[in-house]
């Protein structure tokens, strides 16, 4: 008799979340929880000024103040060279500023004491000479005629240009362009934004001279990168290096790029040879840490009357500030930005893409997405509303028409992506279903007799995810596959490791799920472990939605080689051949008489005590995941709004999603990943943006200024299903990480543009605050790029 | 984040209190909830040498009505105190409105009324609540005890009149001799946001006819704004809808926003228009009600 798959926690279960027994009980294990014996303390000191030429840096009142052990400047990290470290993108990165000042916050020194509070003294006591230069806060500015050249250090460098790229088919393009009946365009602005762990990053550097290794705690997405990325640099051999990131606070792509703290935090501890934490401040993480977007648009959608979508173009201009530290897969410069429109029949696109230098600190991090993915999604889905409405065909029509049938897969993308599975037409019915889609637009036109302004938005997307397959994908020449390592014992529990690191998606939950799936072990018996170096296999980590598809896959692959062992001791125990045993979950049996068979847990018994002749002990093995192509999961979000016409403030009426996100491991994670999403997207749409002001300084450096959105204004969000299982995946799941993320945003700003589509207003630039919605509705104008900090001082 | 040394220190009565500032000459703060003093701590944009932290003063956590209607606040009285309070919503329509707008309901539980009167935040939401009420800020210091209106308590932002050896004790409304209306409508990004504009208004009406207005702006000036002439305009005539609209245009002027992150300065001056407005009329609508 079978197990039933539920009630040993496998697939489809909503396990309750092991690892939140720790963390709910406040006894999550994060860096700052860590205490070494004789553990000095580091305080970083940060530029003031977004763009200046530094003349002198006069350190000695700082060593004057007793417990401070080491100031730090970029001189003396230049006598070591390591005062520029590579980037994650083939560019430079000061660890401290030797020449000037190139973004505000911009690390400048940094103080090793006693305790904190002693090397937060210390930097107060460091004065340090600028000499101001004039900042660079926007694209715009930065490719004027004659802009200073925020990168004087590169020796080829003429102008602040990062890159010029294109993908697509240019020729093919321009011929459907002429041919259109319509063209809509669109200009549009995806204001930068801060993944924002609650956690900030942060280090311990524990350098032990007596047998020369160096373990790191670290703040990081990616351990084994970091690993991979210190052995190079810092030319340590890499079997000394042990980088554990243990419980980490959230990580949204923060946690991925290197950081000059890290940098000198190992530093420190090479030269004082005792361990030196540093954990960074709010303001030092929100100020120079990773932002993502920041991303121009100018789009352009070749129409045919009947609303068929016959070609796209789309240029961009990025901000990346002043280093190039995206991590994104090298053959892309723009991410994977050309992943928009896959999910419409498209016949031709074409896109340029430029990188600009400004004075900001670096951005570009897939804040929660698969490298621009979310860049993409957003530009596409405003553009398919606004040439909906230029067209003036239904947005829901409109979509239809476009959409990819559920039996053109696999699908070419219009930019060469191959799709393989989806049922959109029947998200899109499920959706406009359950907001009641056709009684709404009377509610709405009702509602406009008597003043006021009821909106609806749909956003429709599918995106790549699972980065990568080794042909197309590597980050500084890495491939990127992913790993799993299974080693069941003796009693038939086991220890499963991994490459990817979970910063709250539930790893430790859901692997044991997947191993309980492929082998009929209980999950509670499994116990899942990532993050150390030292024991977990090499992997990429976790980001881009990359674990589920990647190393999830691992995990089911590494326990399908357990079972191949397994079912040789059952042959063995059995005393039957390999050929005559079958599989049901959790044991084998002989296929003649089935009431004889051994479970998994005899046959790990067997493989430490009663292994058959020939056969290596022990059961344990380990996989390499090398995905043969992307997985797409696709999603529909449809929110309605109402807009007060006297404040501009709207409110969410009700927001509906539908993701099919292939097979679901625990439905209830999935739940919770698909709101956490749509509440960013929420935050993205309706309040979340750093901005700067004209001299470059940042506004948004704490929470009363970088809002994020809590339980309080967070609207609620109708959940609903659609599996198609992906066919190339081992459990044909797709991931589920980043999806709402990615779409939702559009289906709010949708919404509010849609409730104000009787001005002729077509544009307001994310974030739809009051101010700008109600700008808007009064001036009739769109409001666009990022809100400029008009200061009237 | 590491704030800059200092002293500590828990006095138990208020005299001792008064003598700890007046040794610490200057350089002595207050310590009542901290949800403003710790946070400028901790970015060093304040760096005191000594706290005084009065929370273990007994009987300054208190709120209560006189019996001729005399509203008391004592020093220690938490933003969730009032926010809970049924003699608060049975009294003080405008404080009622206020309480669970201020802040977020982590800060309520610590944050108190006086404290943040004492802060003169312009974009305080109290402080509106309290120029529309005409409200008054008992002082004691080393020469006893004083009581000042707290229009002219507030000297500028972040300012107060109270000299470094005085500490406030308590908040006092005064009666009134009408009936009490009033209500606090406050834009904000998100909850826990200060203002981006925040309107206070107190009426007392004798039948139909207004008696007494104040009108308190948050948010739209180098301190807290008192509407003197909207409110002026509303007495001696009843609720009209033209009165309504003059008092929302008087009010509209009365503001000096500036232009910065949260909006223009000729949003925010709207946002109170539409405020004042939208108060006078549901007050007008309750009363029409009760009657
Ligand atoms: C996240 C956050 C959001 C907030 N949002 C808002 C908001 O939306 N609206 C709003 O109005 N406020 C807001 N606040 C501020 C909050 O209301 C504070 O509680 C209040 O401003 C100060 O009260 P406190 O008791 O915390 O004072 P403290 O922080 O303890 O003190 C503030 C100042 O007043 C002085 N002081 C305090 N008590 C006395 C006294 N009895 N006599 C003399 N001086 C005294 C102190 O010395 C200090 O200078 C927010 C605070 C935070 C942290």
């Amino acid at each position: 008799m079978s197990l039933d798959e539920i009630k040993i926690g496998g697939m489809g279960a909503s396990r309750r979340r092991v690892e939140d027994n720790r963390f709910i009980r406040g006894k999550g294990n994060y860096v700052d929880d860590v205490v070494l014996p004789g553990m000095l303390h580091m305080e970083i000191l940060r530029s003031p000024l977004a763009h200046a030429r530094i003349k002198s840096i006069d350190v000695s009142a700082a060593w004057a103040i007793p417990g401070v052990r080491l100031v730090l400047t970029g001189e003396m990290m230049a006598a070591r060279n390591l005062a520029w470290m590579p980037t994650l993108s083939y560019d430079t990165q000061a660890v401290l500023a030797t020449d000037k000042v190139r973004f505000q916050g911009q690390e400048v020194a940094c103080v090793i004491a006693d305790d904190p509070y002693i090397a937060k003294d210390g930097c107060e006591a460091i004065v340090v000479d600028y000499e101001p230069l004039t900042p660079i806060v926007n694209p715009m500015q930065a490719l004027a005629p004659g802009a200073p050249l925020i990168r004087d250090d590169k020796e080829n460098q003429k102008d602040n240009v990062v890159f010029d790229w294109q993908v697509g088919d240019k020729a093919a393009t321009d011929k459907a362009f002429a041919s259109a009946d319509k063209v809509s365009k669109l200009e549009l602005h995806y204001p930068r934004s801060h993944p924002s762990p609650i956690e900030t990053c942060g280090s311990i550097a524990d350098f032990d001279r007596s047998t020369s290794k160096l373990t790191v705690y670290m703040t990081t997405q990616a351990p084994h990168i970091i690993r991979a990325a210190v052995a190079l640099v810092a030319e340590l051999p890499e079997h000394m290096i042990r980088i554990i990131s243990p419980d980490l606070g959230g990580g949204f792509g923060n946690k991925v790029p290197v950081y000059p703290g890290y940098v000198m935090s190992i530093l420190a501890s090479i030269l004082l040879e005792k361990p030196v934490k540093w954990i960074e401040d709010k303001t030092g993480n929100l100020i120079s840490t990773g932002f993502g977007r920041d991303v121009y648009l100018k789009g352009e959608l070749a129409l045919r009357k009947d609303g068929k979508i016959l070609a796209v173009r789309m240029h961009t201009d990025s901000d990346h500030g002043a280093f190039f530290s995206d991590a994104q897969p090298s053959k892309f410069k723009i991410g994977l930005m050309h992943s928009a429109f896959a999910c419409y029949d498209i016949p031709a696109a074409h896109l340029t893409a430029r990188g600009v230098y400004t004075n900001k600190a670096p951005g570009g991090v897939a804040y929660r997405c698969s490298f621009r993915v979310t860049e993409a999604m957003f530009f596409q889905e405003r553009m398919v509303q606004a040439a909906a409405d230029d067209l003036g065909i239904d947005q829901a029509e409109f979509r239809r028409v476009n959409l990819v049938h559920d039996d053109d897969f696999p699908h070419r993308t219009a930019f060469g992506f191959l799709t393989d599975s989806g049922q959109y037409a029947k998200c899109l019915d499920i959706g406009l279903e359950a907001i009641g889609y056709k009684d709404f637009l009377k509610q709405k036109e009702e509602a406009k007799k008597r003043g006021r302004l009821l909106g609806i938005g749909i956003s429709t997307m599918t995106e790549p995810l699972g980065a990568g397959n080794s042909r197309a994908y590597d980050i500084l020449g890495i491939k990127m596959f992913d790993s799993a390592e299974l080693r069941v014992h003796m009693t038939g529990k086991a220890i499963l490791r991994t490459g990817a690191k979970s910063q709250g998606q539930g790893h430790e939950t859901t692997w044991a799920q997947i191993v309980a799936h492929e082998l009929g072990i209980p999950a509670d018996d499994i116990v899942v472990e990532e993050g150390d170096t030292d024991t977990a296999p090499f992997g990429m980590g976790t980001y881009a939605s990359r674990s589920t598809p990647v190393a999830g896959a691992a995990v089911a692959m590494v326990s399908r080689k357990i079972r191949a062992k397994a079912r040789k001791i059952a042959a063995h125990l059995l005393e039957v051949s390999e050929e005559d045993v079958e599989w049901e979950l959790g044991r084998f049996y002989v296929r003649s008489a089935p009431t004889r068979g051994v479970t998994i847990q005899d046959c790990a018994f067997a493989a430490y005590t009663n292994m058959p002749d020939g056969l290596e002990p022990g059961l344990e093995n380990v996989s390499y995941y090398d995905p043969p192509n992307l997985t797409w999961p696709f999603a529909c979000y449809i929110a309605t709004v109402e807009v007060d016409p006297q404040t501009g403030v709207w409110d969410v009426l009700k927001v509906v999603a539908v993701d099919d996100c292939g097979v679901r491991i625990n439905p209830m994670i999935v739940e919770g990943q698909i709101m956490g999403g749509l509440t960013e997207a929420y935050a993205m749409a309706s309040m979340q943006f750093i901005t700067f002001d004209s001299e470059g300084n940042c506004v948004g450096s704490n929470y009363m200024d970088y809002l994020l959105p809590t339980a309080w204004e967070t609207p609620g969000f109708e959940l609903h299903e659609v599996v198609t299982p992906c066919p190339h995946h081992p459990i044909g799941a797709k991931g589920i990480g980043e999806c709402a993320t990615v779409g939702g945003p559009a289906a709010f700003v949708n919404a509010v543009m849609d409730a104000v589509k009787d001005t002729g207003v077509r544009n307001i630039d994310m974030p739809l605050l009051p101010d700008r919605v109600y700008e808007a509705l009064t001036t009739k104008k769109d409001i666009s790029g990022f809100p400029p900090v008009k200061t009237d001082a | 984040m590491y704030p800059s040394r200092f002293n500590y220190e828990s006095p138990k009565t208020i005299e001792e209190a008064i003598a700890l500032l007046t040794k610490g000459n200057g350089e002595a703060k207050i310590l009542a909830g901290g949800m403003s003093l710790i946070p400028m701590m901790k970015l060093r944009f304040a760096s005191p040498e000594m706290l005084v932290d009065i929370n273990n003063i007994p009987d300054l956590n208190y709120h209560r009505a006189d019996a001729d209607g005399t509203f008391h606040i004592g020093a220690l009285c938490r933003h969730s105190d009032l926010e809970k309070s049924s003699i608060l919503a049975q009294h003080q329509p405008t404080l009622a409105a206020t309480a669970p707008l201020v802040a977020d309901p982590i800060v309520r539980n610590r944050g108190t009324f006086v404290g943040s009167v004492c802060h003169a935040d312009p974009q305080g939401d109290w402080a509106s609540a309290m120029i529309a009420l005409d409200g008054m800020i008992v002082a004691q210091g080393p020469k006893g005890r004083r009581t000042i209106a707290v229009r002219d308590f507030v000297t500028g932002p972040f300012q107060n009149v109270l000299a470094s050896n005085e500490i406030a004790i308590e908040a006092i409304i005064p009666a009134t001799k009408g009936i009490r209306f009033g209500g606090y409508l406050k834009l904000e990004r998100r909850i826990g946001d200060f203002a981006t504009a925040g309107v206070a208004v107190a009426l007392e009406l004798s039948g139909a006819s207004v008696i007494r207005a104040g009108i308190g702006l948050t948010g739209v000036g180098s301190s807290t704004v008192n509407a003197t002439d909207a409110a002026q305009s509303l007495v001696g005539s009843p609720l009209t809808s033209e009165a309504i609209e003059r008092a929302a245009d008087l009010a509209a002027q009365a503001a000096q926003p500036r232009s910065d992150h949260r909006g223009s300065a000729a949003y925010k001056k709207q946002v109170v228009r539409t405020f004042v407005v939208r108060i006078l009329t549901e007050i007008n609508s309750t009363k029409t009600k009760a009657a």
